[in-house]
This record gives C-alpha cells, structure tokens and sequence, in this order.
C-alpha cells in the first residue's frame, strides 16, 4: 500500500496539487523577453538609451510607449484570428498549412462583394462584377466569406476524415489551389473600394477586439464544451477517441473548417483594414500562424495546448518581430530569426515532453 | 431463455486471407463469469473486436440480450450495455480522470446547443469520485492527467470506467497483463465486486490462476476456434493447457481441418 500512501482513495479534488500550468512558462518567457530587448535599448551603443517598453518623452499622461503596445497587438491580432483555428487542427492532432492563401483567396472574393458603385463620383475602377454586387449590406461579403471558409475547411477536413491522406499533404495542397484561386479570381488584378460598412469592420483597433472576442469565444469550446473535450481526446489517442464512441472523422472535418472560417475571418478583417485584397496577401501567414501556438505550447505531436496559451504566443510572437525593429536587425535576419525561434520551441517543447515522461 | 445475456453464432471474422475467427459458437448466461484462453494469436481479441463493434464481423450472429444485434461502433454496443476494456488501453493520456471516465459520453448542460452543449465538470468529478470508491481504486488525484500515472492506475481508471456505467456485460481483454502484483490484485477485487453485484463478465486472461480464483468456466480458443468449454470445477491447469496447446481438442469442438 506504500504506492497510496495518502490512502485517500481518490477521494479528494486537490486545487494545490494540479500542475504548474504551461502558460506561466509562457508569460514568464513573454516577460523575458521584453526584459532582454529592454536591456539591449540600453546595452546597444546605437540606441542612444531609447526604451522598448516605456515612454521616454517626458508625457506625464502615459507610462508605456502605447505607439508600440498598439502596432505590436494591431500586427499580432489577424494572424493571432489564423491561430486560433490553428490551435484547434494541432490540438486534434493535424496541422493546416493552407490557411495563408486561404486568407488571399478569401479576401479577393469577399471584398468583391464589398465594393461600392462610385469612388468620388465616378464608377468604381476596380469593379469584379456588375452593378448588382454593388453597395451590398455588409453581412453579404462577411456571409459570403465564412462559407468559403467553411467550403474550403471541409474538403480539407473531408480529405483528412476519409482518406488516409496526411493532414500535411492534404492542406498543402489546398495551399496551391488556394492560391491559384485567388491569382485567378481577377486575374491578379487587386480588387479596391469597400463599402463604409465593410471598412469599419478592420478600421483602427477593430482588429484587435475581433481577436479578443473570437479568443474568448474559441477559449471557451476548447475548454467548456464537448467539442473541445473531443478535439483534445482525438488528438491525444486517436483510437481510444473512437473506442470511446467519439465520431472521430465527424469531429475532423469540424475542426478543419472552424479553422477555414476563423482564416476567412481574418481575412474579411485584414482586407477591410488594408481596404484592398490582392492575390499575394498572406504570405507565410500560415506558418507564422503555426509558430503563435508553438510558442504558446501548443504540441506539434496533438492532444496539449490551450488558447490562452496561442494569444500569450501571439503576444511573445509580436514582441519579438517588434523588437527586432526597435533593435535594428535588417529584414533578412529577421525572418531568419524566426525560423530559429520556432525551432527553438519546438525543440523545448519535446525536451519539456521528454522530462514529464520521465519523471512519472 | 431470458437467462442467456450473450450468444454468438458461428461468428466468423476474415482479415482478407487471414482466417482470425472461425465459427464462434459461445453462449454466456446472466452473472456468469467466463474466461477465455489461448496463445496469442489465437483470434481471442478479434472475438472480442466483433462483439463489441469495433469491426464488422464477416458473417455469423450475435444475440444480445435476447436480441440480435448488429453495432455499427463501440458507441453502440456501449448504448446497449456492453463495456469493453482493451488490450490497447482506451485512454487519452492528456486528459485527466474524470475526462477519460466519461470520454465520449459526458455529462452535459444546454444540450440543444448540439457539439458546443457544456461540459458539467462537478457532476463528472462527483461521479468519478462514487466510481472509484465503488471500485476501491485508489488515485491521489483525480485531476492529474492519466499520462503521470502508472500503469496499474491508468488500467484501473480504464476498469472503472466499465465497472461505474450499469453495464449488462463487462469484456476485459488481459486487463492485468502489464501490471505488478498489487496492480493486479487491486484490478482482480473490482472482478470480485462484479460477480457479487451479479453482472455477467468475460475475461481474456493469460493467468492460469487469476482464471481459476475468479471465473465460473474457461473457453479456450485455438488458431481462430474454439476447441474446448470447460466448467472450472471440472478441469486444472494442466487440462487447459493441453487445450491451448493443442494435445487435445473437445470432441464437439474437433473439426475437419483443425490439427
Ligand atoms: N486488423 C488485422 N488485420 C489482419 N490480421 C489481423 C488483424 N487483427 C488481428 N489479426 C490477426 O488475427 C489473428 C488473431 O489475432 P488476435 O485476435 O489479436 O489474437 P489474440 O488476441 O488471441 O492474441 C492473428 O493472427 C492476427 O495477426
Ligand atoms: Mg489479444
């Protein structure tokens, strides 16, 4: 009996006793960071003492430097709308690489549903279609847009579900057609001039709540609902999911197009906010999209993660892209840059995996 | 009849050229508790792969309850009464006690909102706690998840979860196989506890003496048939290992064919 000593018999629900959570590590590591680029505005003799985090011009009223806070969320909040969906497809076990042409191919479509009849007077010089998709309500591109999404999620998801095609395979394939989609919708001609309606929808902070919003939402199915608990179970033992009765390729193809749909999103926002689409946007969205919920803890293997945790990676994603410009590192290194960092998480991630699996 | 809980006829499962299950013929009555023996490879979890849903038999019957039967799933054959614990332990490592107690089947609040109805966490926690005490299992803490555990825990979670739903027939397929001997004691007194609260039970066990402490008969399967059907209290080791090992074969059970 020396195994229960504690001979409780399960018979408690112990709060103390739950594990250190993973998003700690990733605020502490947020926080970290922030330190680190802080020291480097001071260390760096060409930043003549600049701060990265606070206002240094003598403005009473603030204490952060509120221009960076802002770029840095304003940057971070539509790729972090991709990575909540992102999130969800590693979480159960996938990945999804077609979401950043997805976002282009969206966005060409969506926006010529948005476009008005006259741009000062004159008739809209980038008009896609005819009068009759002129001035529409702006819940008709936004409807417009989600279908797509859910279109292009569920033959991704179907794909997955039903054949024995590799997630990997299988999105990255979508990532072609996507793209080619959205090269030929105008043949490669932008599509410009919103409806008022259509750009308040990305217009000044409107990005940021959206994150914020659909954050909570999506936090609340990973972590309160049945579909959450079966795309954790999915991905954390795929046969015991479907031993236990679990409609396993059911629960793949939703997961696969909540994830189009949030990409959709993104992509109604992002061209709303640029009020313009063209048929490059996007690019390495996807893969930016996947490192946020690395960097958040997001296990590339299925089964571990948490939203809270992909909007703490988004945060330490934007900082990090942020101050790389604060510092002055040219382009190139930047990107770069962010290669290693992802290998860096994904390297911890496995060698944190590694000690828990041993230690039991 | 209504004494019979499960009947299987000729229940045959094919694997493309590889004949895993040969006309089945098993009957096991309400409260019984049968074992099933064999070396491995003798069809004895193909039998069970077909009772429970988990794949399409490729032909005979299945008689459950009276009634004939036919599970697309384990789901189904869950709904009807059947718990199952595999050989391949049926748990998500990631989740934590009650998530695994009740995966597939949990206890919801706002249910017309289809997927995204609410997960009631307390009514699960409560329940887990009353399963594992009716199980006597004891885990110091339900809410760690099932990959820190050992593997006696992690089989015992697995058990409760048959033993804590009214099941009408328990399957367990070698549940002790990979434990340690208190392990195996703590699974083998949830076994007791069944056949005192009368629920029929069948066990896949490589044990000769857990088989012969804990069931009523033993059923030895052979290169995908069954060759005997013995009452315990007629039969020992030695006469079922001359079963197993093929030195001898029932007479009713001795087809063409078979060597
Ligand atoms: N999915 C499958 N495909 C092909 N052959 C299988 C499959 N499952 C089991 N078998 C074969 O069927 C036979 C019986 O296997 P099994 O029922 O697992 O045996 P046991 O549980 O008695 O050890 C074995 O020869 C095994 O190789
Ligand atoms: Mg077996």
């Amino acid at each position: 009996m020396a195994d229960h000593a504690d001979g409780i018999g399960g018979l408690k629900y112990d709060r103390s006793k739950r594990a250190w959570p993973n998003e700690m590590n990733i605020f502490i590591a947020l926080v970290l960071i922030v330190a680190v680029f802080e020291a480097l505005g001071q260390i760096l003799p060409y930043m003549d003492g600049q701060s990265f985090l606070f206002d240094t011009n003598d403005r009473f009223d603030t204490i952060f430097n509120e221009a960076r806070l802002r770029i840095i969320i304003l940057q971070v909040a539509i790729i972090g709308i991709i990575s909540l969906g992102v999130t969800q497809v590693i979480i159960s076990g996938g990945i999804d690489l077609s979401s950043g042409p997805l976002t282009a191919a969206t966005a060409m479509i969506v926006m010529s549903f948005a476009q008005t009849e006259l741009v000062n007077g004159n008739p809209n010089p980038a008009a896609v279609f005819g009068p009759w998709a002129m001035d529409l309500p702006v819940i008709v591109p936004v409807i417009v847009g989600l279908c797509f999404g859910a279109f292009i999620g569920s033959i991704n998801g179907s794909l997955i579900a039903f054949t024995r095609i590799p997630p990997f395979i299988a999105t990255l394939g979508m990532f072609l057609i996507c793209r080619g989609i959205a090269q030929w919708w105008t043949r490669g001609q932008p599509v410009s001039f919103p409806t008022e309606g259509y750009a308040w929808l990305g217009s000044g902070m409107m990005p940021v709540i959206w994150f914020v919003l659909l954050a909570i939402l999506c936090h609340v199915l990973l972590r309160y609902t049945v579909y959450g608990k079966h795309t954790y179970a999915i991905g954390s033992n795929e046969d015991a999911a479907r031993m236990s009765g679990i409609n396993v390729k059911r629960h793949k193809v939703m997961v696969y197009m909540i994830a189009s749909m949030l990409a959709a999103f993104a992509a109604i926002v992002l061209s709303s906010k640029n009020l313009t689409a063209q048929s490059g946007m996007g690019l390495f969205y996807e893969l930016y999209a996947i490192a946020m919920a690395v960097i958040g803890g997001v296990s590339l293997q299925g089964g571990r993660g948490s939203i809270i945790g992909t909007v703490l990676g988004a945060m330490v994603f934007g900082v990090i892209q942020s101050g790389f410009t604060y510092v002055k590192l040219d382009a190139y290194f930047q990107i770069m840059a962010m290669g290693f960092i992802i290998i860096s998480a994904v390297v911890l991630d496995q060698w944190r995996q590694q000690r828990a699996a041993s230690r039991s | 009849m209504s004494d019979i809980i499960l009947e299987t006829r000729d229940l045959t499962k094919h694997y493309g050229g590889v004949h895993a299950l040969e006309g089945a013929n098993f009957v096991l009555r309400n409260g019984e508790h049968v074992a099933i023996m064999g070396d491995n490879g003798a069809g004895k979890s193909t039998f069970v792969r077909q009772i429970t849903g988990v794949e399409q038999r490729t032909r005979g019957e299945i008689i459950f309850d009276g009634k004939p039967v036919n599970f697309s799933g384990p789901l189904d054959a869950r709904e009807a009464g059947i718990e199952a614990v595999f050989q391949t332990l049926a748990l998500a490592d990631h989740l934590d006690v009650p998530d695994n107690l009740f995966l597939g089947r949990e206890k919801t609040k706002f249910d017309w909102l289809g997927p995204f109805r609410l997960l009631d966490y307390k009514a699960m926690r409560e329940d887990t706690l009353a399963a594992l005490e009716k199980t006597g299992v004891k885990i110091p803490n339900i809410r760690n998840t099932i990959q820190n555990m050992s593997g006696g825990q992690r089989q015992c979670v697995a058990i409760a979860r048959t033993a804590s739903f009214h099941s009408k027939l328990t399957i367990m397929d070698e549940p002790t196989a990979a434990l340690g001997v208190q392990e195996t004691a703590q699974v083998e007194n949830i076994i007791r506890t069944l056949k005192d609260q009368g629920e029929p039970l069948v066990l896949i066990s490589h044990n000769m003496r857990q088989v012969m402490d804990l069931v009523d008969r033993i059923i030895v399967f052979r290169r995908g048939r069954i060759v005997a059907n013995l009452n315990k209290n007629e039969t020992d080791g030695q006469d079922v290992v001359a079963y197993i090992t093929g030195a001898k074969t029932q007479p009713e059970y001795d087809v063409e064919g078979v060597a």
